[in-house]
């Protein structure tokens, strides 16, 4: 297997949570697989990236550009600014609800995510998803990091089992928040099945 | 056993696995983890220490090493500067048990004040240096550092960049066994005593042995050459990584990997440079293989043309990537560049993300307090390294220099000296005060300097990741400790005027300020309130919709994340506050509770 998965959003969204359970599920596989993450300075509010990759024939810890098989952006603009990674006809999950930096509130500049939506929309195969419908029927939006994977494995693309991606996540989330992780992630599933084949 | 691990993460299992009984460092973007790896895991017979700043890592160290005790230290590469000291005289005297230290570069720079680059400092220091490529590597090569470091009887350098250090790999660890008592440090004073007459002597032996050492290296196992062809790539590090990867769509040439930087493998890039016409030297940070290359061109009369940074065919600055190299490399190889297949023009502009204090960060509150009191008042606001240099940022704007770790008091100290009529404020935070502070308090005392201390003590290295320090009360291998009191500091080094106040009393805390701005020489304000991320707090805050007038005056006072425009209104995200009130000083209709 040969995969290059993005895994972008603003510092404190739990991406890299994601990409950790993604990475382990594939090594439980037996796949070699390699990571790199944002860490330090930027993580304080600013863009924050992982980057998967999956097979053999893998030296760079990031993914080159035009390589990325699918991009889970946590935020519009994220999946915006990292579109040069993905490749021609990959997928972009990207979660409708902006993020406003505190340079455009403090400026005033009216960012609210919607340009961005309908750019992908024009140009990408993409799989939307609401963080703000989560934080409502989960009660809090640290859920939708696992809905997003859902999504992924959901749309056929991730090339990891379902169970093995729920293996994982009980292992890498408290036992407390196991069945709401659960629900989630089956939540998910249900959105990127939906997407399955006719993006 | 296989394992999915940070490239600081193998590091450190390499260390355990060669041995170590000795571990110190101070954290540093990006090596901070390799410590905390050794914390969590099996590190039985281990002496595990977060040093008070990367000088007093170093000569800890140092004398494990003298006691024949395998140790390693950990910094980032601007904390080699601070160690220089020691290190250099180290160079001199050398070790008994091996003695690696770890100091990471960071090419870009994502965390650091510069691009410096610690095969320098090898090279200036005499001493050998390691340079991993990926984190497989990083876990064997430190074990051979080890080796090298014991048999040599000198410190070595290893030096991972940031792409090595917070890359994950699936690597296979090894066990391994709790360390061999140490001989203990047997007394010496023609060895352990640096004097003039020794380092004579001993600066004569280092440049024979380095001869010496270089020749070994030579057939050092992760020197390795590839491929055959008259062109050839000269790299090491991370960049081989990129190398490798973007060669996959171009033809061969001969990929030269350099892991021993100094002392420079002459025997071996000889061999390898044989029958090669043109090199291309793709290195990050400065062009030292390239150096190295050009001189070793010169002194055998070799054929062969060199290029690189220095003919401008590859950027001195900046992190090196799989596409930057592919474009050298498709220039050096004549390969056309791939065509670009679409139109990007109606790409929507993307908003620019730095990164800003979090919400509820004590340091906003205490920065918003400190401009309250000196409005209107000529100031200057010196910064240091940590969370609070992103105090810089609109809208508070209380940064105007920042430079290196503890300069901000002492830099406070020269403006006051040179500039009448101004209150010079120095922010320093509660572990760069430990680190490098303090001495800097004690000049500011001593010379009679007019500023105003602003201590941040959030109770916990911050940006680095929530590391404890002196004035925590928690150490690393006992646990509980005692607390250092940095008041009690101030009042040593005999500041007159110190006040303790919780900056999220915002009324006292400009109070505070105000009284320490009536008053002249060195006086000091401690705010204390700790980082958001140690302490949680369950507290939000809310705005009363009848009373709020959108005058949005809280976002544009303070520039806190959890204020944001939803639907029109000023809104606080109740996923990021946390309740600390400063917003409700702001408003000026009292509309915000909570």
């Amino acid at each position: 297997m040969n995969k290059n998965i993005l895994i972008c959003g603003v510092g404190g969204q739990g991406t890299v949570l994601a990409s950790r359970i993604i990475a382990a599920s594939a090594m439980n596989m037996g796949e070699k697989v390699m990571s790199a993450e944002t860490i330090g300075m930027a993580q304080r509010g600013g863009p924050v990236t992982s980057h998967v990759r999956i097979g053999n024939d893998v030296f760079s810890p990031l993914i080159p550009f035009g390589q990325a098989d699918m991009i889970l952006a946590f935020e519009p603009a994220e999946a915006v600014r990292n579109l040069k990674y993905l490749k021609k006809g990959g997928t972009v999950i990207v979660n409708t609800v902006p993020v406003k930096p505190v340079t455009e509130s403090v400026k005033d500049t009216g960012y609210d995510g919607s340009a961005m939506t309908a750019y992908l929309k024009k140009e990408y195969k993409c799989v939307f998803a609401d963080s703000d419908k989560t934080a409502l029927k989960f009660g809090s939006t640290k859920f939708f990091n696992i809905i997003m994977l859902g999504i992924a494995c959901g749309i056929g693309e991730l090339g990891i089992d379902g169970t093995e991606l729920v293996e994982q996540i009980k292992r890498s989330v408290p036992a407390k928040y196991l069945d709401i992780n659960t629900e989630a992630f089956n939540e998910g599933l249900r959105t990127g099945e939906k997407y399955k084949g006719d993006q | 056993m296989t394992e999915y691990i940070m490239g600081n993460g193998a590091i450190a299992m390499g260390a355990l696995k060669a041995g170590i009984s000795f571990a110190s460092g101070y954290p540093g973007t990006p090596s901070s983890e390799i410590i905390e790896t050794i914390y969590k895991r099996k590190h039985e017979g281990v002496y595990l220490e977060w040093s008070v700043n990367e000088k007093a890592a170093l000569e800890g160290a140092a004398a494990a090493a003298m006691s024949g005790a395998r140790a390693l230290v950990t910094m980032k590469q601007v904390g080699l500067n601070v160690a220089s000291d020691p290190l250099m005289s180290l160079a001199y005297v050398g070790i008994k048990g091996g003695l690696v230290v770890v100091s990471a570069d960071d090419p870009g720079p994502i965390s650091s004040q510069t691009e410096q680059d610690t095969r320098r400092f090898a090279d200036f220091a005499r001493i050998p240096v390691f340079d991993p490529s990926s984190v497989e590597e990083a876990y064997e090569m430190i074990q051979d550092a080890f080796d090298y470091s014991e048999k040599y009887k000198t410190p070595v350098l290893f030096r991972p960049t940031t792409r090595v250090c917070h890359a994950y790999a699936s690597v296979d660890i090894k066990d391994y066994d709790r360390p061999a008592v140490c001989e203990g440090f047997v007394r010496d004073s023609s060895k352990w005593v640096i004097f003039p007459r020794l380092s004579y002597i001993n600066h004569g032996l280092i440049e024979e042995r380095n001869v010496k050492i270089g020749k070994e290296l030579s057939s050092y196992r992760f020197n390795t050459v590839e491929g055959i062809s008259e062109k050839a790539v000269v790299t090491s590090g991370i960049s081989y990584a990129y190398v490798k990867e973007a060669l996959k769509d171009l033809k061969e040439v001969k990929l030269i990997k350099i892991a021993t930087a100094y002392p420079f493998p002459e025997d071996f890039v000889l061999e390898a440079l044989r029958g090669v016409k043109e090199a291309i030297c793709i290195e990050e940070l400065s062009p030292y293989l390239e150096e190295q290359i050009l001189k070793t061109v010169g002194k055998y009369h070799l054929d062969t043309e060199v290029s690189g940074k220095i003919n401008g065919r590859v950027a001195h600055n900046g992190e090196n990537s799989v596409e930057l190299s592919e474009r050298v490399l498709r220039a050096f190889l004549d390969t056309d560049g791939k065509e670009e297949d679409t139109d990007k023009s109606d790409i929507p502009k993307v908003p620019a993300r730095p990164p800003v204090l979090c919400a509820g960060c004590p340091h906003r509150a205490s920065f918003y307090a400190v401009k309250q009191a000196a409005k209107g008042r000529k100031s200057i606001f010196c910064g240091d390294i940590g969370c609070y240099t992103l105090g810089n940022a609109m809208p508070l704007d209380m940064v105007d220099t920042c430079l290196c770790m503890g300069a901000g008091i002492t830099m406070a100290q020269g403006f006051s000296h040179t500039n009448e009529d101004t209150a010079c404020f120095a922010f320093t935070g509660d572990s760069t005060f430990f680190a490098s502070g303090i001495t800097g308090v004690v000049n500011a005392v001593y010379n009679e300097a007019d500023i105003i201390l602003c201590i941040l003590d959030n109770s916990t290295t911050a940006m680095t990741g929530h590391q404890p320090h002196p004035g925590t009360g928690f150490n690393l291998s006992n646990g509980n400790t005692v607390k250092a009191d940095i008041g009690k500091i101030l009042e040593a080094a005999g500041v007159k005027k110190i006040i303790t106040t919780d900056p999220l009393d915002h009324k006292r805390s400009v109070e505070a300020v105000k009284e320490c701005l009536e008053e002249k020489g060195v006086r000091a304000v401690i705010f204390k309130s700790p980082c958001i991320a140690i302490e949680r707090s369950d507290k939000k805050c809310a705005i009363d919709r009848e009373e709020c007038v959108n005058c949005k005056k809280c976002i544009h006072e303070t520039g806190c994340p959890a204020l944001i425009i939803s639907e029109g209104n000023v809104t606080i995200d109740t996923t990021l506050c946390t309740g600390c009130g400063l917003c409700k000083n702001v408003c000026p209709k009292g509309a915000i509770g909570g």
